[in-house]
């Protein structure tokens, strides 16, 4: 999805501010959020990263700049708890408005009316699966990035669409987040990192951006005929 | 005292819901700050530079093959199932980021710093670094290679940086304590360049 979370590349975000304090959390209610992930996955309302990492993704764009990190999360987490019907939307933004919330603070989740199904759980912990076949790519391998769009969840960053590079290594099976995120089970797929020169990525020299990509997401170049 | 933000009301209101319906434990909160502020650090990180630096066979493996290595340790925090150490030279620099949401090796350095999850580093690090790095106070001569390392799957990345000169005296625990943060991310240098 090229969502706002998409940031690889994107134009004026301006100067790193390197603030940095000793403490993990900059307030209690940052590790208040890190524990509701926890019981969100406990509740049942999800029971994979793939799903959270999307909801983060939907979350309102405007949250997602100006909220913070568990900011963003808080808009993951509340988005599939009222997916989940744990929660209606009503009932969390009433109790918000009576600890001093105003009409028209900014809320960063999005729940959908229709929610994708909660799909199978798990079958292991962890994300490396057993696959069968063997990986369409070897390392030294000259590919090519699809260059499509997609809409719902995927790890395929715009900004690295339709681009050549080379297999660096794999990895063995992955669940595969594009299909896991949306209840339609792991699908592990042989993953690759892939390294982009940047005169490729961005008409310029002087660096390499390595990516970890699945397989699905790759085709291999014919000989010397990529010209066009 | 400033007002409160929206985010922190609805985080406390949300907090509130769940504990009533019993979803979650009271000590949950506290649980995550002991363990993120106290078991869980770029300490773990610094120990495998430290050692990698004094112990050449350990090193080895430990480029080979960083899971099996972290595995040996029992280091609490997760976030990697798979860890790729990525060794910086004289003319090569290795950088961290995650694009797309914020992955990072937490068992090995802990939760990230704010500007690795803000908007600027994760937008600019895989288009400009040398710029960036040298805004950030890390200015790399022209003919060193960056290499950027998008953590756009479940692998997590650390970088092995290059023992500061000078240090032949100090022992593992003592090149531990110089080993910072940044420099495992990428955006430091323990040893002073020559361009």
């Amino acid at each position: 999805m090229d969502g706002i979370h998409d940031l690889g590349g994107k134009p004026g975000y301006g100067a790193v501010e390197k603030r940095d304090t000793d403490k993990v959390f900059q307030d209690r209610w940052e590790a208040a959020v890190f524990a509701m992930v926890g019981a969100g996955v406990g509740a049942g309302a999800w029971s994979n990263t793939d799903r959270f990492r999307h909801a983060v993704e939907r979350i309102h764009p405007q949250a997602y700049l100006t909220q913070g990190y568990y900011g963003r999360w808080l808009g993951g987490v509340e988005t599939l708890l009222v997916e989940a019907g744990i929660f209606s939307q009503r009932e969390i933004s009433d109790r918000a408005l009576a600890l001093g919330a105003a009409e028209d603070d900014l809320i960063a989740a999005r729940p959908r009316q229709k929610p994708d199904p909660l799909g199978p759980k798990p079958i292991a912990s962890g994300s490396i699966r057993p696959i069968a076949g063997v990986p369409e790519f070897s390392p030294g391998d000259s590919v090519h990035t699809k260059a499509a769009p997609v809409a719902g969840h995927t790890r395929l960053p715009e900004y690295a669409r339709g681009k050549c590079g080379e297999i660096l290594a794999i990895h063995d099976g992955w669940i595969f987040p594009d299909t896991n995120a949306h209840g339609l089970g792991e699908q592990p797929k042989y993953l690759y990192t892939v390294r982009f020169t940047s005169e490729e990525l961005w008409q310029r020299a002087g660096f390499s951006v390595n990516l970890d990509l699945f397989e699905p997401y790759l085709s291999l170049n014919d000989n010397e005929d990529e010209a066009s | 005292m400033s007002h409160p933000s929206p985010q922190a009301i609805r985080a406390e209101a949300l907090e509130a819901l769940l504990t009533e319906k019993g979803l979650l434990s009271s000590n949950a909160v506290d649980d995550v700050i002991n363990r993120y502020s106290e078991q869980v650090g770029p300490m773990n990180g610094a120990r495998l530079v430290a050692r990698a630096w004094v112990d050449p066979e350990f090193k080895e493996r430990l480029l080979a093959d960083a899971t099996a290595v972290v595995k040996e340790y029992d280091f609490d925090g997760g976030q990697c199932e798979k860890l790729v150490v990525v060794e910086n030279a004289d003319k090569v620099h290795n950088a961290v980021v995650c694009t797309l949401c914020s992955c990072y090796p937490w068992a090995v350095l802990g939760l990230p710093p704010k500007w690795y999850k803000d908007p600027a580093y994760r937008s600019r690090i895989v288009r400009e670094p040398r710029e960036l790095l040298a805004e950030m106070g890390l200015s790399l001569p022209e003919d060193v290679d960056i290499r950027v390392w998008d953590s756009s799957a479940e692998i997590r990345y650390m970088v092995l940086p290059v023992r500061p000169q000078g240090t032949e005296h100090l022992d593992e625990e003592a090149l531990a304590a110089l080993v910072s943060r940044d420099s495992m991310i990428g955006v430091d240098r323990l040893e002073t360049l020559r361009g």
